[in-house]
């Protein structure tokens, strides 16, 4: 049995450690392949907010909170998972902490990805991540998908 | 791209009260001594637990409220054991969470590989 509270991605990128750094912290960049415009640049310590890309979600705004970026070695940040409801005011609940983590290897880029924090999200928000999970998150990646492509 | 409505609405309906019931350290710890010792009796599963017997029996009564475990009578005392089909969907509901991970770390992937 896995644990409730974490999910961890490890894969091996082919590019280098720098290119993979620069995809996820220029806000610019992680925009692209997220799929959000951010109107300020990622700095350790400060939110950065960003309007969803997705025609039909574009009245969604994602804010991430910056923790640590350590160049090409660990980038995270704090968010509210799923704050897809304009009319809940999310700022009082528990975050998720992401973090993206770089290693070289001769093939590339390791990165490892670990969401973590699950368990203190109150329960009726779960259920709320996993309905969102079966159609708007989807739609946003193919989006995303469609605009790497071009 | 909208989800089958009436589906989902049953796995909210289903999901919160599952997750209730894990979210708690007492009752995580219950189950894993079900899952490792298998079926047993509320003095059984108090006898190295800091908590009395009352408090794991409400516990068991969230649990099995939840689905996560089944108590069976036998003589003057209930076993309990797991239900593991229900952690099995609780499973399922991360796996989902980590489904979305898998395609965006596919996108990101296509955007740094495929680099001018």
């Amino acid at each position: 049995m896995t644990s409730s509270d974490r999910i961890e991605k490890k894969t091996v990128l082919k590019a280098p450690r720098s290119r993979v750094w620069r995809a996820l912290t220029s806000a610019k960049e992680f925009g692209t392949w997220f799929g959000a415009k951010f109107e300020t640049p990622f700095e350790p310590g400060k939110p950065a907010r960003g309007r969803i890309t997705n025609p039909d979600y574009d009245h969604l705004t994602i804010e991430i909170a910056v923790e640590t970026m350590e160049p090409e070695r660990l980038f995270s940040f704090r968010w509210h998972p799923y704050a897809i409801d304009p009319a809940v005011d999310y700022s009082k609940e528990p975050t998720t902490l992401v973090e993206f983590a770089l290693a070289e290897v001769p093939e590339g880029t390791e990165l490892t990805i670990v969401e973590s924090g699950f368990d203190r999200i109150p329960a009726e928000r779960r259920a709320e991540a996993f309905r969102m999970n079966e159609g708007g998150w989807t739609a946003q990646v193919k989006n995303i998908d469609a605009h790497v492509a071009t | 791209m909208s989800p089958p409505r009436a589906s989902v609405a049953a796995q909210i309906r289903d999901a919160a009260p599952l997750f209730a019931a894990l979210g708690d350290e007492t009752r995580l710890a219950v189950l894993l001594r079900l899952a490792s010792g298998g079926p047993g009796s509320i003095s059984h599963l108090s006898a190295k637990a800091s908590v009395s017997r009352q408090a794991i029996k409400k516990h068991l009564d969230v649990l099995e409220d939840a689905g996560l475990v089944r108590g069976i009578r036998q003589g003057r005392e209930h076993i309990w054991q797991l239900e593991t089909r229900r952690l099995v969907d609780a499973q399922t509901y991360l796996g989902k969470i980590s489904a979305q991970w898998d395609d965006v770390l596919e996108r990101l992937r296509n955007f740094v590989e495929n680099d001018e």
